[in-house]
């Protein structure tokens, strides 16, 4: 039994029996866009990367899909069905409330997120999936480890480009509770970050500097 | 209608005669070519305020209508090199005022997707804008044009423009590379910097530019390699807004997509997600004054014209601060 459950742009999503699990296997396709030298040594690294930060986030508290197996050649990773919607899709349907206490959850993992010295690379509202009261961050295969406050930075930047193009209507609000459980989470630490996260936004082309 | 369009955000000075039909009438180009180095503002800005009354002369002759016959002067009013962008908007308030036509400020950026749809007949695409000052992944939503990924340094066209210059290849830098580049055959390790569905350039030149002085390598490889990375990651940030947006189209323009590998790569991305790849046909792609004229009818047919107290230009002016009213 295998279903093709999603086609995203860096892997497919297949819907399959693992041991008698349900599971979801993430491959890494080849890009026939990319040289395949390229190409194999992208997959191969970013699946090795993926799997490990998947477990360093949960050993801190950050709730992520659990690991059954992992395939760096063949580039796939093996893991728990997460059966629920994508926050960006869960947004306009919410209360004013919910969705302030949603951003501000999504803060708190956040800020665990980079305590724990991961950068999730595409920290967005396609990538945290939302089933009940449960909330989990998956896609970590454009993720690293770093403390480096630049990356910190250019990670919120993400999550605010994604309030500021998607979820336009409630940009501010949202903004302003998704930093609030971020500092919340990260401590003393969070200022350098937010600051950056300013700075990154004037840096990009074409801005109003003030 | 008729309009008359000025661009000069930075080396080209273009000057376009369109029709509210369609149809370019007249397309004059006069690129600025720096004797050493990269664009100098004021220098370019001098050259376009030397060739500009030639231009607009030409492009009448070659449309064969007079001044009379123009109904609107559109100008680039921003983003771009402050200097260059004085020269253009000058002139547009003088052509106007003279005229007595009405003045249509003209955002660049908003312009190349116009024309770009124009040219190609594209109706609702992710647009790929590749040049000399932009990297920019945008698509329609709600009004305006969102910016959905862009470097978060230097553009594409700057980096490979650079690493011509070091390696002694001939400005623009994006030919020569492409010529050196398929007789390339290893494929030197270089960074390679997505952050979602932003980009880096930055250090991937500083790499290849190191890799270049170390005299290790062939040209033809730093070509191919410089090539393959740079594009890739263009690749991949438009792959992933493609998925995000589910656009039925993908339009792929500037300066930068007159390169063949390019192209191949934004058809296969397009392919993979069942959507149609527009390549915007090089005199439309890069910098030119048809584009500016044609957006200029098209903001003008919806109610727009700048005032002369506000057609100062915005040398920083974000193409999702364009309302865009003709989309709805």
């Amino acid at each position: 039994m295998e279903r093709l459950i999603a086609k995203g742009a860096e892997a497919d999503l297949v819907l399959m029996e693992w041991n008698g699990l349900t599971a979801l296997a993430k491959r890494r396709n080849p890009k026939k866009y990319r040289h395949p030298e390229l190409d194999r040594r992208m997959r191969k690294t970013r699946t090795k990367i993926e799997a490990d930060i998947i477990h360093r986030a949960k050993l801190n508290g950050v709730p992520t899909p659990l690991l059954y197996q992992v395939d760096p050649e063949e580039a796939v990773i093996v893991m728990e069905y997460v059966d629920g919607v994508k926050v960006r899709d869960a947004v306009d349907e919410m209360t004013e409330a919910d969705r302030r206490q949603l951003f501000k959850r999504i803060g708190v993992y956040a800020g665990r997120l980079h305590g724990a010295g991961v950068i999730h690379g595409d920290l967005t509202t396609s990538n945290i999936m939302k089933r009940g009261e449960r909330l989990v961050f998956i896609d970590f295969g454009l993720a690293e480890v770093s403390v480096e406050v630049e990356k910190r930075g250019v990670d919120l930047n993400l999550m605010d480009r994604m309030l500021t193009s998607t979820h336009y209507r409630h940009r501010e609000e949202l903004l302003a509770v998704f930093l609030e459980g971020y500092r919340e989470a990260l401590g003393a630490e969070a200022n350098d970050a937010v600051t950056r996260m300013e700075e990154v936004a004037k840096r990009g082309r074409y801005i109003e500097k003030n | 209608m008729i309009a008359l369009g000025v661009e000069s955000t930075a080396d080209n000075l273009g000057i376009g005669i369109v029709t509210s039909g369609k149809q370019v009438l007249a397309n004059v180009l006069d690129v600025h070519v720096p004797e050493e180095g990269g664009i100098h503002p004021r220098e370019a800005a001098r050259h376009h305020s030397d060739e500009m009354g030639n231009a607009i002369r030409l492009a009448l002759d070659t449309a064969g209508v007079s001044v009379d016959d123009i109904d609107i002067i559109a100008f680039a009013q921003g983003p771009g090199l402050g200097p260059c962008l004085r020269t253009g908007a000058t002139s547009a308030r003088a052509l106007a005022a003279y005229l007595g036509k009405p003045l249509v400020g003209v955002n660049h950026c908003v312009a190349h997707v116009e024309v770009g749809r124009m040219a190609t007949g594209a109706v609702d695409p992710l647009t790929l804008y590749v040049s000399g000052g932009n990297t920019i992944v945008s698509g329609y939503e709600s009004g305006r044009y969102r910016i959905f990924g862009e470097t978060l340094d230097i553009a594409i066209g700057n980096c490979l423009d650079t690493f011509a210059r070091e390696a002694g290849l001939e400005y623009p830098g994006g030919p020569d590379i492409e010529r050196m580049a398929a007789h390339g055959e290893t494929l030197i390790p270089l960074p390679y910097s997505v952050k979602g569905m932003d980009l880096s350039y930055s250090g991937l030149l500083t790499a290849v530019t190191g890799e270049l002085r170390t005299g290790n390598h062939r040209v033809e490889d730093l070509c191919f390699s410089l090539q393959e990375t740079a594009y890739a990651m263009l690749g991949e940030v438009t792959e992933r807004a493609l998925a995000h947006t589910g656009k039925p189209e993908l339009l792929l323009t500037g300066g930068v997509a007159a390169n063949k590998r390019l192209g191949s790569m934004v058809k296969d991305i397009a392919h993979e997600h069942g959507a149609e790849p527009h390549i915007v046909p090089i005199r439309l792609a890069a910098d030119n004054g048809a584009m500016i004229a044609w957006t200029g009818i098209i903001a003008y047919e919806a109610g727009h014209v700048t005032p002369l107290d506000e057609s100062h230009v915005n040398p920083s002016w974000r193409m999702d601060q364009v309302e865009i009213p003709w989309r709805d």
